[in-house]
């Protein structure tokens, strides 16, 4: 009898709430989390990362593992419209707030906005490929997620208040010339939209 | 489970060459993971393709597209996009009918590593000629379905038609959808000529970033299998002096007895922990109290060079042109310096990752190297397997810049798999790719350089110490207790590069020494981006700056003067027209403010290619600290089949060497690497980045060389001579902290 082929399994393009994998019965708590508009519940010790829980029980894509100290951006996600680092924040502080990874940064937008639909991809996304930035796209999650806040709450930055507000979040590439481009033609993009 | 890897094993090798014909893009770089197996099993050994066959590199598909088979690796180059240009323009195609696949041992053909800047230098003739080929057999196929000759057919978005008569066409799909050619190689099929380019030469956006900026791209460290334990490495935190491996002298299992799941792993000195959940797995590697032997043989930062000058040396000639002592004899000025260039590491952004399943017959390894063969190679030995029996898959990391620990980390998954006999995802921590990364090595130079009345070089000599590559991953080592190796001879050693000292003038008296050092007892090395050209142009190209300066010359003059020939001088005209360089002496605009400005050139490369910068800086002379406010680079990489990529590895190249030559020096106590995360190991920052120009000199008519290495040595030295116009005080060691800044400056006022 041949068992049935071991697959890799393809991480889904959202969150979902389907599959809390976990084996580990013990010391481990039922909790539930909003990521990207969507309840999941997860089976997780409480003061897991958030991080480990968005990549292996939710099998997202966006936040990555970079440092585990709070030093790179790589697991940048934003908790109540505001930018956190994903690996050191303990799944349990997260219960009750909304998290917005990469993946639903669109939709995300499209509320703040209160555009009548959510294009499909963040206008900051949409200038990445037109300037053509990304190298690896390691960092890229992080660095969408934490200009995304900046453009949220001030449309047209100056050079220096990117600078300084991306300046927590690190690209072992060099592709800050290109990242700064883009987010500037996002904030155009963005001013020039009609709510 | 164990007892079926070697049935599953085989039919996924089965199916994957199948699916290639299927197609339709369902292996698309960075898209999917493994689709579906086959119910069909094979049994029969598995073959890595034949590069002498068509069908290794191309598979047409019914819907008329195709797959682009190729053993170059994605690493965020870029080179993806620009071997289906060489493909597509062949075969006549449109992007969007091509897709390509990851490299794989059981798939892929093996074109070498994707190192050294060679995928679309030396990788792209191969697809090119492959797909030449290919081209031709197709246009067998039609001129018998057409009836008409092959001389009669045009072909366009693969739809081949009459000439004269548009209505007689078929398609490539039609001819030959998911069916292989079956046709050998034989490299004489005619290519396109230049003239006729359409993909070629063009600015194709990348196919991999719609996915990477959307969150659909998987990266290594997204990979996950069924039944898969996570581990971690433990190993004292920063490697201690190369040789001596790290020996646990007691391991104290009480201290993670309290972790659900958590395992010790050991074999040899190797010692790594699994757990079913994650952090499960990264609390007990922290947890695990591990006595290591210390050993406090190291230098340490503070007695490096020191250690390095007293090692014993195995010398070579490396270049020896005319007579040196005649040349200074007639030389009107002479200038000289000596250089101590510190250990730089790579640090890919996320940490190396890997995943293993070793079974008692086979073994599936997915890592991010940069060579899938040579990979299988080094994990034979390490699992006692023969190499055909272990499966090894790409998948992209983050930007590697190099040999860092992906190698080391799926030889740690390996060994656990191994061990605990279930599948085993490796990622190492921050201290661990920054504590044990095989570091590009440190240098000392002692360069000088004479020109005569009239501002010619007449003489260079520019002798290099430096030690060698390792060998043999330190999770092997530690596994196997295997003796110290080091790569100091052949092709693959570090013999101080003839291109980067002094080749792109024409000197007639020139002779370049190279003193090899031991590595034993120092930090583990390895090829870090553009291996050594930076330490070699720190150094050669302020000297040269210095005879321009003392000649009283413009330094862009001073260089057009003794260039070397046309293609150094177009980068170098590239570079200085993209700034507005206007002539003057270097330092002749010194200031007493409290920020000075400076601009320097300087040239460069890493073996074919030619490369340029400009630089324009500002220098704090209270604090130290310099800002590279706009950065201008040429290069010149023969026919460019992607421009727009090449301007973004010039961009990439130049903020890195920006990164390198003003921050980032590994530090070492007298026992460990102390240097184990982006504090103690800094890089530059958002906030610091330079505005870059970046500039394509276009060759259509020389062969496309290497771009992703060949700017990074000119950059550091613009930047060290543009410190020099701004301050008139030369650094003789980077990274030009403000602390070597202040120190340099003080020293001048005396």
């Amino acid at each position: 009898m041949v068992e049935e082929p071991r697959r890799d399994r393809a991480p889904d393009s959202g969150a979902s709430s389907t599959n809390a994998s976990s084996t580990n019965k013990s010391s481990t708590n039922a909790l539930t989390i909003k990521v990207n508009g969507r309840v999941a519940e997860v089976e997780a010790p409480p003061g897991t990362p958030l991080l480990y829980v968005l990549t292996n029980d939710l099998e997202l894509r966006g936040p990555k593992f970079g440092c585990g100290l709070a030093q790179c951006g790589a697991c940048s996600v934003l908790l109540d419209g505001v930018e956190i680092r994903s690996c050191i924040t303990p799944v349990a502080s997260v219960v009750g707030k909304s998290i917005t990874t990469l993946e639903g940064l669109a939709n995300w937008h499209a509320e703040q906005k209160r555009l009548p639909q959510a294009p499909a991809l963040h206008p900051l996304q949409q200038a990445l490929i037109e300037v053509q930035a990304p190298h690896c796209g390691y960092c890229v999650s992080g660095m969408v997620v934490k200009a995304s806040e900046l453009l949220a709450r001030n449309e047209r930055p100056s050079d220096a208040e990117i600078r300084q507000h991306m300046n927590g979040h690190l690209c072992r590439c060099g592709t800050y010339p290109r990242l700064m481009q883009a987010i500037k033609l996002a904030s155009r993009t963005m001013a020039g939209e009609t709510p | 489970m164990k007892d079926s890897i070697n049935t599953i094993l085989a039919r996924e090798t089965g199916f994957s060459r199948r699916d290639l014909l299927k197609g339709g893009g369902a292996l698309i770089v960075g898209f999917s993971l493994s689709p579906a197996l086959s119910s069909a099993a094979r049994a029969d050994a598995v073959a890595s393709p034949d590069p002498k066959l068509i069908d290794s590199w191309i598979a047409v598909h019914a819907d008329n597209t195709a797959t682009i088979i190729f053993g170059k690796c994605e690493l965020g180059q870029g080179n993806t996009t620009g071997m289906l240009q060489i493909a597509g323009e062949e075969l006549d195609l449109d992007m969007h009918q091509l897709s390509a696949v990851r490299c794989d041992t059981h798939v892929t053909p093996d074109q070498g590593a994707t190192t050294s800047s060679s995928s679309i230098e030396r990788g792209g003739p191969q697809l090119r000629a492959a797909a030449a080929e290919a081209r031709q057999a197709l246009l067998q196929l039609a001129s018998a379905r057409l009836n008409a000759p092959v001389t009669s057919l045009n072909v366009a978005s693969g739809v081949v038609s009459v000439a004269g008569d548009p209505g007689r066409s078929v398609k490539y799909g039609e001819l030959l959808g998911g069916k292989p050619f079956a046709v050998k190689l034989t490299g004489t099929a005619p290519r396109k000529a230049v003239e006729q380019y359409k993909l070629v030469g063009t600015r194709v956006p990348r196919v991999d970033l719609p996915d990477k900026v959307a969150a659909k791209y998987t990266h290594m460290q997204h990979v996950r299998v069924a039944g898969m334990l996570h581990g971690r490495i433990v190993r004292p935190r920063g490697q201690g002096p190369y040789g001596y491996g790290a020996k646990p002298l007691d391991i104290d299992q009480a201290t993670i007895r309290d972790i659900p799941g958590a395992r010790l792993v050991r074999k040899g000195d190797f010692i790594g922990v699994v757990a079913e959940r994650e952090w499960d797995a990264v609390r007990a590697a922290q947890a695990l109290k591990v006595t290591w032997e210390k050993r406090a043989s190291l230098p340490g930062n503070a007695s490096l060079y020191q250690v390095m000058r007293a090692a014993k040396t195995t010398d070579t000639r490396v270049v020896d042109d005319g007579d040196i002592t005649k040349g200074f004899a007639q030389a009107e000025h002479v200038a000289s310096a000596t250089y101590e260039l510190p250990y730089q590491a790579h640090l890919p952004f996320g940490p190396n990752c890997a995943i293993a399943d070793v079974g008692p017959d086979a073994a599936r390894v997915i890592s991010s190297t940069q060579d899938v063969y040579n990979s299988r190679r080094m994990l034979a030995d390490t699992l006692g397997l023969p190499p055909e029996k272990i499966h090894v898959q790409y998948y992209e990391g983050s930007g590697t810049f190099g040999h860092s620990c992906y190698e080391d980390a799926a030889q740690a998954a390996a060994i656990m798999s191994q061990v605990v006999g279930k599948p085993v995802r490796v990622q190492f921590m921050r201290w661990d790719e920054h504590g044990w990364d095989n570091f590009g090595p440190a240098h000392i130079a002692e360069v000088r350089a004479g020109i005569d009345a009239a501002g010619k070089i007449v003489a260079y000599e520019y002798q290099g110490w430096q030690h060698g590559w390792h060998v043999i991953e330190t999770s092997q080592e530690l596994a196997q207790l295997t003796a110290p190796q080091e790569r100091t001879g052949g092709s693959n050693s570090i013999i101080v590069n003839r291109m980067s000292t002094g080749a792109m003038y024409a000197i007639p008296n020139r002779r370049v020494t190279s003193h090899a050092i031991p590595m034993l007892g120092l930090l583990k090395g390895s090829p870090l981006r553009s291996p050594m050209d930076m330490h070699y142009s720190f150094a050669s190209e302020q000297v040269v700056d210095d005879l321009a300066h003392k000649a009283g010359i413009d330094p862009l003059d001073f260089r057009r003067r003794n260039i070397a020939g046309e293609r150094w001088l177009g980068v170098l005209n590239a570079a200085a027209a993209a700034a507005g360089w206007t002539p003057r002496p270097a330092a002749s605009l010194l200031s007493d403010a409290e920020v000075v400005t400076g601009r320097g050139i300087g040239i460069g490369t890493h073996h074919v290619s030619f490369g340029a910068a400009v630089a324009e800086i500002e220098v704090n002379r209270r604090t130290g600290v310099i800002v590279a406010k706009k950065l201008y680079g040429a290069l010149d990489a023969g026919l460019a089949v992607n421009p727009g990529l090449i301007e973004n590895q010039i961009v990439g190249m130049m903020v890195q060497a920006t990164s390198r030559i003003l921050k980032e020096e590994v530090t070492f106590s007298d026992s460990n690497v102390t240097s184990l995360d982006w504090v103690t190991y800094p890089i530059l920052r958002f906030a610091e980045h330079p505005e870059v120009t970046p500039v394509v000199v276009q060759r259509l008519h020389e062969p496309s060389t290497g771009a992703g290495e060949e700017v990074m040595g000119s950059t550091g030295a613009a930047i060290a001579n543009a410190f020099f116009d701004a301050t008139g005080v030369r650094l003789t060691q980077y990274p030009m902290t403000p602390e070597r800044v202040r120190a340099a400056l003080a020293a001048a006022r005396i």
